[in-house]
């Protein structure tokens, strides 16, 4: 089960996050930082799982941006990387050009609907 | 006030601030321009303000003023207002907060709308945020909406029966008959919905798991389209189609078929065609492929089928591709289902394709150490175990001594590996090896001149290892005539002088490296070897005495009590001091551990606080002048008497001191024989045999008056050839009405074999505030024979 979905800049600020499991506005800052602390710190040749807590991560650099999903342990991880690289090709297709700088200026909200599709897969 | 700013302008102005305080600057004082405008009701830019709202919201900022905007934007009846009211109520409304009931109704007229979009929004919010309350009321309006016309509905109802299935599971019942409907569409959204929905109700409700095995032909069906077909533009990825829809069927599957021989059959087939047809050359084929390996281990599938599954696990294992491999192995481990022999070729495989971290490597092999390659093993782990990084090394070493102990083929190996572990990272073991090492040593009699040789050996080499040191010590105590003695069948011999010996041993005393109990062995051993050697006796005296006045008060007061052993009582020393006897494996609650290591010490304080002899002593004069014998007693002769039977018995009441000092374990008494029954004052006995000459007696007494009885005290007498030592009491008061015992025990031995053993006992208490006394002749010992 996806559990939350992270776009986090090289600097570490959030430009999109999507939890599907009820987490607390107070706590969801520091669990953000936390984990894009964690992703933010691997080096290239490292795997894009990683195990956080008591669930797993799974990211993708996509130029400036970072995708992170975090997962239970019963799901597969290969699947889910490979759910991020089509959720980033539909955006792309949609709005042309993946830059985070892009995808903001346009209308975001339905960058939202497209988030709401990943429920798809919760 | 100044004019509402479109969207696209704030999210510019934000972005172009240059600073954490500017951006923070700009969002106050577009929030206070929303809020203003919230209150006015304006309805122009309303939907412009609530999405500017949420924008703020998304960066982190504090946003929510604006939730009762959502409700009310959620009651309008303009589509966009609405939308983004449903947008903010996901974003910003969860169960926790009060406005969230406020939408209950608003989304039960919206999911009666007939335009598909207003009734998709509302299952969307429904499935994001609802409670426990809404599911309940809402249930009955989604099941209705699963049998809808329309697939993008159908799709979204499914969704939305996932989210109210996981907040309240007694309504999975519900949804079960459409969730099997949904199986025969074609749409692929709708598809994915069902299987997932059908995967929740199994895995709540395991009646459902019986009823849904029915569709595991449609299932298979299902799958075998989508891997079949050919390309399909819509649900293309990568050249696989729908790969998302194959794991869910797949897993789906693996739930249905576990433990179930009929529905594992009928997949059979299938998993056998997706194994072999799915490209494995992209990432997504992989993903589909490694799926398909869980289920197929997970199933009852056949061995064809599981040596398939296996070999992709193995190819997987050389892939290029870290995330893969990482997986794979990750999995291994967990996987029960795979056998020893096919795990070990993975793992071989693993170890060559792939520098994995050293803790998983390590639990790896941890786990496949067996009967049949514990040599090989260990050679590898002790190999580890020199080269791994320091934080590994305690949990290796733990796991070599758990390995060593189950699956060691001789004895010998098993001393040899621990010694090897002990020298290599003596200073990561934990505490509990010192004492199980020695009881390993101590049972293992036929290779102690071996053992005490290498230890020897070790200890010179290097006395900083404290385990080792302490292992050393105590065996280089107990065997010290072994190792002065020079010859060792298994080892090349080497002379040893005890200058030597004794050299060491100070070296660990005085060494600053030793910590406390390490010298505190030291010690010891020393003053055993007093006994084990012939000619430095005076050497270990003056050692011993040095630390008579040591600062710490452990050692001085062990250095004391054996300067007492070399000077009052010297006639003991070497009794006191001889071989330990074989210890018992005790299980690991008892204290064992400790008393293994200072057993003599313990042996020592019985016997060098000598107060009881005395008064013992003088009791059994008196006794004995009553039972004829009269002869001028020598106080010291009894006291000799009562103590000599210690030495020779001390191989059995040693065990017999360390279970009183334990706890108090009663011997088990064969039959209990009244001795003394008078004023409901009564006295059992029971005896038990403790070796050729020796006699344990317990004695229990018992108050079945109404009145407490104190001052409750036994005293024994037997015929002169006999010794007697009396041990103390449980104490001395009987409360009434047999509310609990007094017990006490008496160890006779009779070396002489005296025939017709007889004991006088004489009862002394004090009742109701008189004192009364009694002697009792007790002829027969049940037990004896005789």
């Amino acid at each position: 089960m996806i559990k939350f979905v992270l776009m986090v800049n090289r600097q570490g600020q959030t430009r999109l996050s999507r939890y599907y499991h009820p987490v607390e506005l107070s706590r969801r800052a520091a669990l953000e930082a936390d984990v894009v602390r964690c992703c933010l710190s691997r080096k290239k040749d490292q795997c894009s799982f990683v195990e956080y807590k008591d669930f797993k991560l799974v990211y993708r650099q996509y130029a400036a941006l970072y995708i992170v999903v975090g997962i239970t342990d019963s799901e597969n991880e290969l699947s889910i990387y490979e759910l991020v690289h089509n959720f980033v090709e539909v955006l792309d297709k949609y709005f042309s050009r993946v830059v985070s700088l892009n995808r903001v200026k346009n209308s975001w909200i339905q960058c939202q609907g497209v988030c709401r599709s990943l429920k798809h897969l919760k | 006030m100044s004019p509402s700013v479109p969207l696209q302008e704030m999210i510019r102005a934000i972005r172009s601030a240059r600073t954490q305080c500017e951006e923070r600057g700009v969002i106050q004082r577009e929030c206070a321009t929303i809020r203003a405008q919230f209150r006015q009701a304006d309805n122009e830019g309303r939907s412009h303000n609530l999405a500017k709202l949420l924008y703020v919201h998304m960066l982190g900022y504090p946003a929510h003023f604006g939730q009762m905007e959502c409700v009310r934007m959620i009651a309008s009846p303009r589509y966009s207002e609405k939308r983004v009211g449903y947008l903010g109520a996901m974003m910003l409304l969860d169960e926790k907060q009060d406005a969230s009931l406020l939408i209950t109704n608003s989304i039960k007229n919206d999911l009666a709308n007939s335009n598909q979009y207003v009734q998709s929004l509302a299952l969307c919010t429904l499935a994001c945020m609802g409670s426990a309350e809404m599911c309940r009321d809402l249930a009955p309006e989604i099941n209705r909406l699963l049998r809808a016309s329309n697939s993008y509905i159908k799709k979204k109802a499914a969704l939305c029966a996932v989210h109210i299935v996981r907040k309240v599971q007694d309504l999975g019942e519900l949804f079960a008959p459409s969730a099997r409907c949904l199986l025969t569409e074609k749409n692929h959204g709708v598809l994915h919905g069902a299987v997932v929905l059908i995967t929740e109700l199994c895995e709540c409700n395991p009646e459902s798991l019986e009823r849904f095995r029915k569709t595991v032909p449609d299932l298979v069906q299902i799958m075998k389209g989508l891997v079949i077909s050919g390309y399909s533009p819509d649900h293309d990825v990568a050249g696989i189609s729908d790969p998302f829809l194959q794991v869910r069927i797949l897993r789906l599957l693996r739930i249905l078929g576990h433990n179930n021989e009929a529905a594992s059959d009928a997949m059979n087939d299938l998993l056998a065609q997706v194994a072999t047809n799915t490209d494995s050359t992209k990432t997504v084929g992989n993903a589909v492929l490694y799926e398909t390996v869980l289920t197929v281990l997970d199933i009852k599938s056949e061995s064809g089928l599981r040596v398939l599954a296996v070999n992709i696990l193995g190819r997987f294992l050389l892939n290029n591709d870290r995330n893969i491999r990482l997986v794979v192995s990750q999995n291994i481990l967990t996987s029960a289902a795979t056998t020893q022999k096919q795990r070990i070729s993975l793992c071989i495989q693993l170890y060559f394709s792939f520098p994995i971290p050293p803790s998983r490597a390590l639990e790896l092999s941890l786990a496949l150490v067996s009967a049949s390659n514990i040599r090989s093993m260990m050679k590898e782990l002790l190999s580890f175990l020199s080269s791994c990084p320091p934080e590994l090394r305690s949990q290796t070493a733990s796991g070599i001594f758990i390995a060593a102990e189950r699956y060691a083929p001789s004895q010998r190996w098993h001393i040899d590996t621990i010694l090897h572990v002990l020298t290599t990272a003596g200073g990561d073991v934990r505490d509990e090896t010192v004492p199980n090492l020695i009881q390993l040593i101590t049972n293992t009699s036929e290779l102690h001149c071996y053992t005490v040789h290498k230890l020897y050996r070790a200890l010179h080499n290097d006395i900083s290892q404290q385990p080792l040191v302490q292992v050393a010590c105590w065996c280089i105590g107990e065997y010290g005539d072994l190792l002065l003695r020079g010859e060792c069948q298994e080892m090349e011999p080497v002379q040893v002088t005890e200058d030597d010996v004794l050299d060491v041993l100070e070296a660990v005393l005085q060494s600053h490296m030793s910590s406390p109990s390490t010298r505190g062995f030291a010690l010891t051993a020393t003053m055993k070897l007093s006994t084990r050697i012939t000619e430095n006796v005076d050497r270990i005296r003056s050692i011993v005495s040095i630390y008579g006045s040591c600062i710490d008060v452990e050692l001085q007061q062990r250095a004391v009590e054996y300067n007492a052993l070399f000077k009052k009582y010297d006639h003991m020393r070497a009794a006191v001091l001889e071989r330990m006897p074989v210890i018992e494996k005790n299980s690991q609650g008892h204290t064992n551990g400790d008393s293994t290591g200072e057993t003599i010490k313990e042996n020592l304080a019985v016997k060098v606080k000598q107060a009881e002899p005395q008064q013992a002593a003088n009791q059994v004069c008196d006794l004995l002048d009553l039972l004829g014998g009269s002869e001028p007693p020598l106080q010291s002769s009894p006291a000799l008497g009562s103590t000599a039977p210690l030495p020779v018995g001390t191989a059995g009441t040693a065990g017999g001191d360390l279970l009183d000092l334990l706890g108090g374990l009663e011997p088990t008494a064969i039959m209990p024989v009244s001795v003394y029954d008078k004023d409901g004052v009564t006295v059992t006995l029971s005896c038990e045999k403790q070796s050729d000459s020796g006699l344990s007696i317990t004695l229990t007494a018992s108050n079945s008056t109404d009145s407490d009885i104190r001052g409750f005290t036994l005293q024994a007498a037997v015929p002169k050839s006999v010794q007697l030592h009396m041990k103390a009491p449980s104490g001395d008061s009987l409360p009434a009405r047999g509310a609990a015992k007094v017990t006490q025990m008496v160890v006779l031995n009779n070396p002489n074999k005296v025939v017709n053993l007889k004991m006088r006992l004489r009862i002394s208490y004090t009742s109701q505030g008189s004192a009364v006394q009694d002697t009792v002749q007790v002829d027969s010992f049940p037990g004896l024979g005789h």
